[in-house]
């Protein structure tokens, strides 16, 4: 690109405002708020019966549990557990690894991207050409074999900790470390989807360090003497920080899907953990024909759909807004 | 050509090397073994196992084993379904995959082009503003929530197609659309976004100061030149779909190669999971290969570069 054509296209100072004008994308931004918020508070204010598994189940939505005397607003599960519940902290599992993971995939791919494109000639080459070797690996197969290998090795470290508190006597700190157990496939996943998933990122960075490397500020900047280092995070990090804002939320819907598939597959989160997927999977096991428990299918699937939707809007309006090779 | 054509297939075999050497590693460093059972079996017998499939010493030494046996153009024994060879599953379990990646590969590519086409010609009017949602929409709904709905409203309610079941095409028909939907999607925005770049350019204010009408235009002379982003798309997505979704096969119940993939990791069935891995990665770089040639077909003005 001619350097005289470049501050247009990578400033574009209207960039907010054109986010601002778009109307789908601001509703989705306040939804994906709002049901982050709910996720995180509500759960805690349910009151505790909700949340522990119970005689009463496939209690259909709004009705009263005769054997607990409690309303369940959107039913219960096979175990008698409020769907409300499972759905909301299922939500917290999905976005959270959602976001984690992608923040992951984020941090490799964006430091990856500013150094292969920083470097240029044969390193950038060697760079890219391994990025095409790994993107021709089939991906959500690479996550499987992955977790598989890792998950036991995680589960052991854990048992380690709580071997080490428990010869301390550290009771509390043991049960902890034990509940805590139980949700470790949720750092598995993280970790997988994020090794895995910042392809995409590493070569938008890399364009885009390209071409900012060669404009005059950063001719300025190296002529001052600040190192390469330098220049990458004070000069061209700020600059690169809308487009990986974009391809953050881009990321994030890719990241969730990744993991409902293996969650619903079996290979995912499981009990006491939930997520979008796992539940699911649940709701997809209990579906008949004759006597049909649509409130576990229906429920999950529609505040997947609308919060995929949401993040996908949102990260098509951030596109539009900021990246200067999309569209016109 | 032909030196392009070389250096492209010596690249290939080591992509396919380096992906088969990363996921053979990763297989044997993962704990349990093929032949760890609930009930453990005798050392002695394990030993045996392990030493008739070349799985026991170091991994170095069981890699080097399986590669030797790969040169050979062998892909071994399954470790979980005995006496089957990886050849003979993979060729009983890729067909049903194929038929129905192909099936969604075509509807995939010609409802996305005909729909992206038709949103770039009536920018900014209901039909592109439908489309669009819609194409996100089918990106945003994953085919295990798909799945049932398509399987509820055309199969249950308005009863136009079967259940479920495998073999006619009509059984065919929903598993298909459900695996193609978000690329109709992916394919659909290509082909919009860059049919607008086209629908701009002088070549086709030419056209239509010769007098064709829009439509003619588009058909004769843009699509050809719009078309070029998707393929390059369609190469990967061919390769994915023909090598089979999980989901969509599990959802149908579907006996296919995704499931050959689940089962063989879960199974620690390493030679039938890197049988399935070679035949995901040679179908991948075949069809980019096709689709590099596939360009020089379409575009007169790249040169294949040696």
């Amino acid at each position: 690109m001619p350097e005289a054509a470049a501050p247009a296209s990578i400033a574009r100072p209207d960039g907010w405002q054109i986010l601002k004008r778009n109307r789908a994308a601001l509703i989705a931004l306040g939804f994906l708020v709002g049901l982050s918020l709910i996720a995180i508070v509500v759960p805690v204010l349910l009151p505790a019966e909700l949340k522990v598994t119970s005689s009463a189940s496939f209690v259909p939505p709004m009705q009263h549990a005769v054997e607990t005397h409690a309303t369940h607003l959107l039913g219960t599960d096979v175990n008698g557990q409020d769907m409300l519940y499972r759905l909301l902290s299922g939500a917290r599992v999905s976005l959270g690894v959602g976001l984690v993971g992608a923040l992951i995939s984020l941090g490799i791919g964006t430091l990856y991207g500013m150094i292969s494109g920083y470097a240029g000639g044969r390193i950038d080459g060697v760079m890219m050409r391994t990025i095409e070797v790994l993107q021709s690996v089939p991906r959500i197969l690479f996550i499987m074999i992955l977790i598989a290998a890792l998950d036991d090795y995680v589960k052991e470290w854990i048992d380690g900790w709580r071997l080490a508190a428990q010869a301390r006597n550290w009771a509390d700190l043991a049960k902890t470390i034990s509940d805590v157990k139980a949700y470790s496939k949720v750092l598995v996943m993280i970790v997988s989807l994020g090794l895995v998933e910042w392809l995409t990122m590493a070569r938008i960075v890399r364009g885009q360090v390209l071409v900012l490397r060669e404009m005059t500020f950063v001719t300025a900047a190296r002529a001052m003497g600040q190192s390469p280092w330098g220049v990458l995070r004070r000069h061209l990090l700020p600059n690169l920080s809308t487009i990986i804002l974009t391809y953050l939320t881009l990321t994030i819907p890719a990241v969730i899907l990744d993991e409902s598939f293996l969650s619903f597959l079996g290979l995912g989160i499981e009990d006491p953990a939930a997520s979008w997927g796992s539940l699911l999977k649940d709701g997809a096991q209990v579906i008949n024909p004759l006597e049909s428990k649509w409130w576990l299918l229906v429920f999950p699937a529609l505040l997947m759909a609308t919060s995929l939707l949401a993040l996908n809007f949102l990260g098509d309006g951030l596109r539009d807004a900021f990246d200067p090779k999309s569209g016109e | 050509m032909l030196p392009f054509l070389l250096r492209r297939a010596l690249s290939s075999v080591i992509v396919i090397f380096c992906v088969i050497s990363i996921t053979f590693v990763l297989a044997r460093i993962t704990k349990g073994g093929p032949f760890d059972k609930e009930k453990e079996p005798p050392p002695h017998i394990k030993e045996a196992l392990l030493t008739r499939y070349k799985l026991n010493g170091t991994v170095w030494d069981q890699y080097t084993a399986y590669v030797g046996s790969l040169v050979r153009f062998d892909l071994g024994l399954s470790t979980r379904y005995r006496d089957w060879r990886v050849a003979e599953l993979l060729q009983q379990k890729m067909p049903n995959s194929f038929a129905l990646g192909s099936l969604a590969f075509v509807i995939a590519s010609c409802a996305g082009v005909v729909l992206g086409s038709l949103a770039a010609m009536k920018k900014d009017t209901w039909i592109d503003r439908t489309a669009m949602f819609g194409a996100l929409l089918s990106i945003s709904i994953p085919s295990f929530i798909s799945g049932p709905f398509l399987i509820a409203i055309f199969a249950l309610w308005l009863g136009w197609l079967p259940v479920g079941g495998w073999g006619t095409v009509s059984q065919m028909i929903l598993p298909a659309l459900c695996l193609a939907a978000p690329y109709i999607a992916y394919v659909a925005r290509l082909m919009r976004n860059s049919l607008l770049d086209v629908l701009k350019s002088d070549f086709l204010r030419t056209a239509r100061a010769k007098g064709l009408t829009e439509t003619q235009a588009v058909v004769r002379h843009a699509v050809k030149v719009a078309i070029l982003p998707v393929v390059t798309f369609l190469g990967p997505l061919a390769a994915h779909l023909l090598t089979g979704s999980m989901i969509v096969e599990s959802v149908f119940n579907i006996s296919g190669a995704g499931m050959i993939f689940v089962n063989s990791i879960q199974n620690r069935d390493v030679f039938l999971l890197g049988g399935a891995v070679i035949v995901y990665c040679v179908l991948l770089v075949l069809f980019n290969l096709f689709v590099d040639v596939l360009y020089t077909l379409l575009d007169k003005r790249i040169k294949l570069y040696a």
